[in-house]
């Protein structure tokens, strides 16, 4: 039970059928994707996603030969109305906590917003006291 | 109009005997006084006393790029430090550089040659002559310079880069010649024209001197039909001395000064001479240098030779343009860009992995140069700002190395095509 998530960062060659390519194979290690994010420089993007079972997604891209890397981040429950995301980013940045990048997902009423933070476990602090509700990594 | 009618149209059977003389007391004093050719020529059996001809210049051994290397810095000068005036650097192989060093005669058959280039080029006093070859290290800017000196021209060291002002300056000053690269007098044209300057109205421009780097008829044709400029093709290298030798005004061939420079065609593979008017691998011999030896010097350009006369009255021979290389040597912007150093420079870089393509491109009128590298997985961040910063460290690693800014793109591993035998790591898109 924890409140810091490992989100699987994919390394993806920005050229046309890569992303396919990648996808064939989490389809082939059959990884479920929850939420994800692509995101892109000229020539290289990450493909950032939460998956059901990130150490064994870990280990079967690893051995795919796919560059992957864990990284922590954090899962924000938000009430799906305006104003929902300046409470949690509120918060944040007056704690000194940089968000480097998010993204959100939602799904009927309810959304949670991913970030990745300079320092996790201190938001999980933070975004606690707010009275705000976290994903556990056992609810993906 | 000649610079110096003696040398330059001296009967062709005299200019041998002249040619044995040089080449005689050269190999006699190296002979005895530098170990590197000594060596050299004790390895292939040969003895000053050998030499009885010019011809018999075949019997000596061969000199390659890797023994500047070898050499480097100064381990293969054959003279004592006081005697050398300046020193240019020029991109070796791998590793270490070439330094090339000159004595006040180095400088002074360098000059000269350059002054007979130009006067056969009709460049002379009445001209403005813009230089936009780099100063520098690199032999064209400087040593285009004191040619154009010589010759009594007005010279205008612009140097190379900040393409508008050096539009402004030729139309203010009435610059009459240009010495740059061919890429770069056609980037030149294009931005005189975004700026609305017609060179053939508003410009004095009417000759260019163009070399450092391999051009085709298509290219002439095509400038001079754009512009009116008449251009002249200017071969020579640093280890030669640096730019050297051009057409005259009856465009077929470049001419050799057969006092300064001996020129063979060899056929690379069974290094047998050819026969004027055969292609193969150009071989120099400089007859009068002194910092250090340059004997049947392996060039690795590839050309042939021209020995019908010039209606010109020149009777020294002629070579054609240069068509290629018979190595991997590539010339990036007028720069000169082994494969190799690349290669080293990506050794250096424990991020990356060891498989990497060059893919050069001609962008407009500019050389592009694009290396893929696959990066190790441990180098992968999940921070874009950090993947950048290695993309942006690698591209200035090289471009220290290099001289010449690249483009890196960063591959995951097992992206690269991989090779069996032969690498061929070099993609040149760019047409000629």
């Amino acid at each position: 039970m924890s409140n810091i998530i490992k989100q699987l960062s994919i390394f993806v060659n920005n050229e046309p059928g890569r992303l396919a390519h990648i996808s064939s194979v989490l389809k082939e290690c059959n990884i479920n994707m929850r939420a994800f994010n692509l995101a892109e420089s000229t020539e290289f993007g990450i493909l950032r996603t939460i998956v059901q079972d990130p150490e064994d997604g870990f280990n079967k891209l690893k051995t795919k030969g796919i560059i992957v890397k864990k990284t922590d981040v954090i899962g924000v429950y938000m009430e799906d109305t305006p104003g929902a995301l300046f409470l949690a980013a509120d918060a944040l940045g007056k704690a000194s906590i940089n968000i480097e990048y998010g993204y959100a997902y939602s799904y009927k009423d309810k959304a949670i917003f991913f970030i990745r933070v300079d320092d996790p476990e201190k938001a999980v602090e933070v975004i606690k006291g707010q009275g705000i509700r976290l994903v556990d990594d056992s609810e993906i | 109009m000649f610079w110096n009618p003696k040398m330059e149209c001296m009967p062709v059977e005299e200019m041998k005997k002249l040619q044995y003389e040089e080449l005689k007391s050269l190999v006699t004093k190296l002979y005895e006084s530098n170990q590197f050719y000594r060596a050299r020529m004790d390895s292939k059996g040969v003895k000053p006393e050998d030499i009885k001809c010019i011809e018999d210049i075949s019997k000596l051994p061969f000199m390659f790029k890797q023994d500047l290397r070898d050499n480097y810095p100064t381990k293969m000068f054959s003279v004592p430090n006081n005697q050398i005036v300046r020193y240019h650097v020029s991109s070796g192989t791998t590793g270490k550089p070439t330094l090339v060093g000159y004595t006040q005669k180095d400088l002074g058959y360098w000059t000269e040659a350059l002054a007979r280039s130009f006067t056969s080029a009709g460049i002379g006093p009445e001209d403005t002559l813009q230089v936009c070859y780099g100063y520098g290290l690199f032999t064209g800017g400087l040593g285009v310079h004191y040619g154009g000196e010589k010759v009594g021209a007005t010279v205008l060291p612009s140097g190379t880069g900040n393409s508008e002002r050096q539009i402004e300056l030729m139309q203010d000053l009435g610059v009459t010649a240009i010495a740059c690269t061919p890429s770069y007098l056609i980037h030149l044209l294009d931005v005189a024209k975004k700026m609305g300057v017609d060179i053939r109205k508003d410009t004095k421009l009417r000759k260019a001197i163009l070399g450092a780097e391999p051009w085709s008829e298509n290219m002439k044709k095509k400038i001079e039909s754009e512009s009116g400029i008449e251009t002249f093709d200017i071969y020579g290298t640093s280890e030669q001395a640096g730019p050297m030798f051009t057409e005259c005004e009856c465009h077929n061939g470049i001419h050799i000064p057969a006092d300064i420079m001996y020129v063979e065609v060899i056929d690379p593979e069974t290094e047998e001479i050819l026969p004027p008017g055969e292609k193969g691998e150009l071989v120099v011999t400089m007859l009068q240098k002194e910092a250090f030896p340059l004997i049947r010097y392996r060039i690795k350009d590839i050309t042939h030779i021209i020995t019908e006369p010039c209606p010109c009255g020149r009777t020294s021979p002629r070579i054609a343009r240069i068509t290629g290389r018979s190595d991997d040597m590539l010339i990036i912007r007028g720069i000169n860009v082994f494969p190799s150093q690349i290669e080293y420079t990506l050794l250096q870089i424990p991020e990356v992995g060891d498989q990497y393509m060059i893919i050069v491109t001609r962008d407009g009128a500019l050389d592009n140069m694009v290396i893929q590298v696959e990066i190790k997985p441990d180098a992968f961040s999940d921070n874009m700002d950090d993947m950048i910063k290695l993309r942006r460290h690698i591209e200035s690693d090289l471009k220290k190395y290099l001289n010449i800014a690249v483009t890196v793109e960063l591959k995951e591993p097992g992206e690269l095509p991989r090779f069996e035998g032969k690498a061929k790591r070099v993609i040149d898109k760019r047409v000629i």
